[in-house]
C-alpha cells in the first residue's frame, strides 16, 4: 500500500507541475519554477516566526505570497529595468534565498527549521503523515489530499483558461489587441505555478518539483506539434516517471525523488535521440538520405 | 501637407510616444476616411510600427488620444483587427493553422466558451480568402514565410472587423503572396473596410494605396496618394539620410522608385 501511495503522490505532482511546465517552456520561462522553489524560503521563515509553529497551512500561505511576489519582481525588473528575463530571474531568486538563509541563521535559536527541511521535503514520508480524525478514523496520507486539491486546481485552471493561455503564450501582442490581457494571464499562470510549486515541494521536495516542471514538458515538446497532445503526453510521462522512478529507487535502495528525476532525464535523453519527428537520429538520417539522393541524381 | 477629413474612421489627435525619454512619435494629428487603403511610409525608426501599436493600445501614450469610429478602442474592439509583424512570434510553437486562425474568434467568444461551428466556418472562410484552405491541418512550423503571413492575415479576417492594421505584411514574402495579399486588401477596401498598412517598398506605393501617411517621428504628410506622394514630401520624410535622399531624388527624376528601401 505504501508504495502505491508514493507512486500516486509522485504522479499527481508530476501531472500538476508538468501541465503548467508546458506553458512555462513555451514562454521561455522554464527557470521560473526553480526560482520560485528557492525564493520562497524567506516567506516560510517569516510565516514561522509570525505564527510560531510549523503548521503547514501557515507555511503554505507565507511561501505562496513570496512566490507571487517573486514573479512580480522578475517581471518588474524585466519590463521596467530592461533586464533580460533570465538575468532578472537569477537576481531575484538568489537574493530572496539568501535573505531566507540569513533569517534562519539570525533566528537559529528560536527556529526549529533549516534549509534541508524546507527545501528537501521527502516523498518517502508520504505514507507516514496520515490524516487521522479525532475518533481515530484513518483517512490515509494527508499529502494525497493536498496534492489532489492542487491537481484539481491546475486542471480547472487550464480547462477554463485554455484559449487565453494558448493565445497569450503564442502571441501576447495580438491577444492584447483583441482585448485579452496578456499581463493578467501571465500573473494568473505565475500565481498557479507559485501555488503548485510550494504545495508540491512541501510534500515531495524541491528538486523533484523543478525536475517535473521542465523535463516532462520538454520531452513532450520533442514528440508532438500540437499543444493539446503535448499536455496529454506530459501527463502520461508524469505517471511513467513516477512509477519507474519508485521501482528504480526500491531496487537500488536510493532516494526516491532522485530516482524519479533520473528517470525523467533518461526519458528525455531517449526521446531527444529517437523521437520520430524531432529526434537527433531521425534528423541525421533524413539529412543523409537527402544528401545521398542528391549525390545519385547528380 | 496634412489633409483632415470629416467623419473619419480613425482619428489620431496630438499623439506623442517616447521610449526611454527619446520621442518616437511627436505631435501626430491625422484623420483617415472610411474605405481607404492606407500606406504608412518612412525611414527605419520613423515610428511606423509604433503608430499602429499606439492605436491598438499596445504602448502607453505620452500625450494625445486616438479614436476609432468616433469612440475609444475599448468600445469598438470587435470592429478592429491587427496583424503583427510575422517575426514577432515563435513559429515553432505547437499549433496548427486552424488553431492560429481560430484565435481571431477569441475576442468575440470571451472566457469559458469554446469555438463553435460558426467560428470554425468563419476560420475556413478566412483561410479561403488567402487561398490556404488546404493547409488547415498543417503545423505552423512547416509553413513558408509567405504562408505564415497569409495565416496571420486569415486570423485577422476571421475577426470580421471593419478596420485592419497590418504591420509590414509584405516583408520577406514571395511575389505571389504579395500579389494575393494586395488583391485581397483592395477588395476589402472596395467593400468599405479601412485597411492601414506599414509599408517599406516605395516603388509600389502609388499602385497599392489610395492614401499615404508619411512619417519621420513627426507627421510629414497624410492625404490622397496622388496629392502627397511627390518628390518634395519624400525628401522631407527621408531627409537627413543623405545617400538615400539623393538616391530617391535621382530615381524620382527618372520616374521610377527604388525597389526596396535600402538601409543608409
Amino acid at each position: 500500500m505504501n508504495e502505491l501511495y508514493i507512486i500516486i503522490a509522485g504522479s499527481m505532482v508530476a501531472i500538476s507541475c508538468g501541465l503548467l511546465g508546458c506553458y512555462l517552456i513555451l514562454r521561455k520561462m522554464a527557470m521560473v519554477g526553480d526560482a520560485i522553489s528557492h525564493a520562497v524560503l524567506p516567506g516560510i521563515v517569516i510565516a514561522f516566526l509570525l505564527a510560531g509553529n510549523r503548521d503547514s497551512i501557515t507555511m503554505l500561505l507565507g511561501a505562496g505570497l513570496i512566490g507571487v511576489f517573486t514573479t512580480f519582481l522578475i517581471e518588474f525588473l524585466h519590463r521596467k529595468g530592461n533586464l533580460q528575463s533570465d538575468a532578472s530571474i537569477g537576481v531575484t531568486f538568489t537574493w530572496l534565498f539568501a535573505l531566507g538563509v540569513i533569517l534562519i541563521s539570525v533566528y537559529a535559536g528560536q527556529v526549529d527549521l533549516d534549509q534541508d527541511c524546507v527545501l528537501y521535503g521527502e516523498i518517502a514520508y508520504v505514507p507516514l503523515d496520515l490524516w487521522i480524525l479525532r475518533d481515530g478514523t484513518n483517512l490515509g496520507p494527508r499529502t494525497l489530499y493536498v496534492l489532489s486539491f492542487v491537481l484539481l486546481f491546475v486542471l480547472i485552471f487550464i480547462a477554463v483558461g485554455y484559449k487565453e493561455l494558448f493565445l497569450t503564450t503564442f502571441d501576447p501582442a495580438y491577444a492584447a489587441a483583441i482585448g485579452i490581457s496578456a499581463t493578467l494571464w501571465h500573473y494568473l499562470l505565475m500565481g498557479a505555478v507559485s501555488f503548485t510549486t510550494v504545495a508540491a515541494f512541501e510534500s515531495v521536495g524541491a528538486i523533484l518539483v523543478v525536475a517535473l516542471l521542465i523535463a516532462p514538458p520538454a520531452t513532450a515538446y520533442l514528440l508532438t506539434d500540437d499543444l493539446k497532445k503535448m499536455l496529454m503526453i506530459t501527463a502520461g510521462l508524469g505517471v511513467v516517471i513516477s512509477t519507474f522512478g519508485y521501482y528504480l529507487a526500491a531496487s537500488i535502495d536510493a532516494s526516491i525523488a532522485g530516482a524519479m528525476s533520473t528517470v525523467a532525464g533518461l526519458l528525455f535523453a531517449l526521446v531527444f535521440l529517437f523521437s520520430p519527428s524531432h529526434g537527433l537520429i531521425f534528423k541525421t538520417r533524413t539529412r543523409n538520405a537527402i544528401a545521398s539522393s542528391r549525390a545519385t541524381t547528380d | 501637407m496634412i489633409q483632415q477629413v470629416d467623419n473619419p474612421v480613425l482619428e489620431v489627435h496630438d499623439l506623442t510616444v517616447s521610449y526611454d525619454k527619446k520621442p518616437v512619435l511627436w505631435g501626430i494629428d491625422l484623420t483617415i476616411p472610411k474605405g481607404s487603403l492606407v500606406g504608412i511610409i518612412g525611414p527605419n525608426g520613423a515610428g511606423k510600427s509604433t503608430l499602429i501599436k499606439s492605436i491598438m493600445g499596445l504602448i502607453p501614450l505620452g500625450s494625445g488620444y486616438t479614436e476609432l469610429f468616433g469612440a475609444s478602442l475599448d468600445q469598438v474592439r470587435n470592429k478592429v483587427s491587427y496583424v503583427p509583424q510575422r517575426g514577432s512570434v515563435d513559429w515553432d510553437f505547437p499549433a496548427s493553422v486552424r488553431d492560429v486562425v481560430l484565435m481571431g474568434r477569441y475576442g468575440k467568444l470571451g472566457l469559458f466558451r469554446r469555438p463553435k461551428k460558426a467560428d470554425h466556418e468563419a476560420a475556413m472562410t478566412a483561410l479561403g480568402q488567402v487561398s490556404m484552405e488546404l493547409y488547415v491541418n498543417r503545423q505552423i512550423s512547416q509553413l513558408s514565410g509567405g504562408q505564415q503571413q497569409r495565416v496571420f492575415l486569415a486570423r485577422a479576417l476571421a475577426q470580421q472587423a471593419d478596420i485592419y492594421f497590418l504591420d509590414e505584411p509584405f516583408a520577406g514574402v514571395d511575389a505571389a503572396t504579395e500579389e494575393a495579399i494586395i488583391t485581397l486588401l483592395r477588395k476589402m477596401s472596395e467593400e468599405g473596410k479601412t485597411v492601414i498598412v506599414v509599408h517599406h517598398d516605395l516603388q509600389s506605393v502609388e499602385t497599392y494605396f489610395n492614401w499615404v501617411i508619411m512619417l519621420n517621428t513627426r507627421l510629414v504628410a497624410s492625404g490622397p496618394t496622388s496629392e502627397v506622394f511627390n518628390q518634395r514630401l519624400l525628401q522631407e520624410t527621408y531627409g537627413g539620410k543623405l545617400t538615400l535622399l539623393s538616391e530617391v531624388g535621382n530615381l524620382l527624376k527618372k520616374g521610377q522608385f527604388p525597389n526596396r528601401e535600402t538601409a543608409p
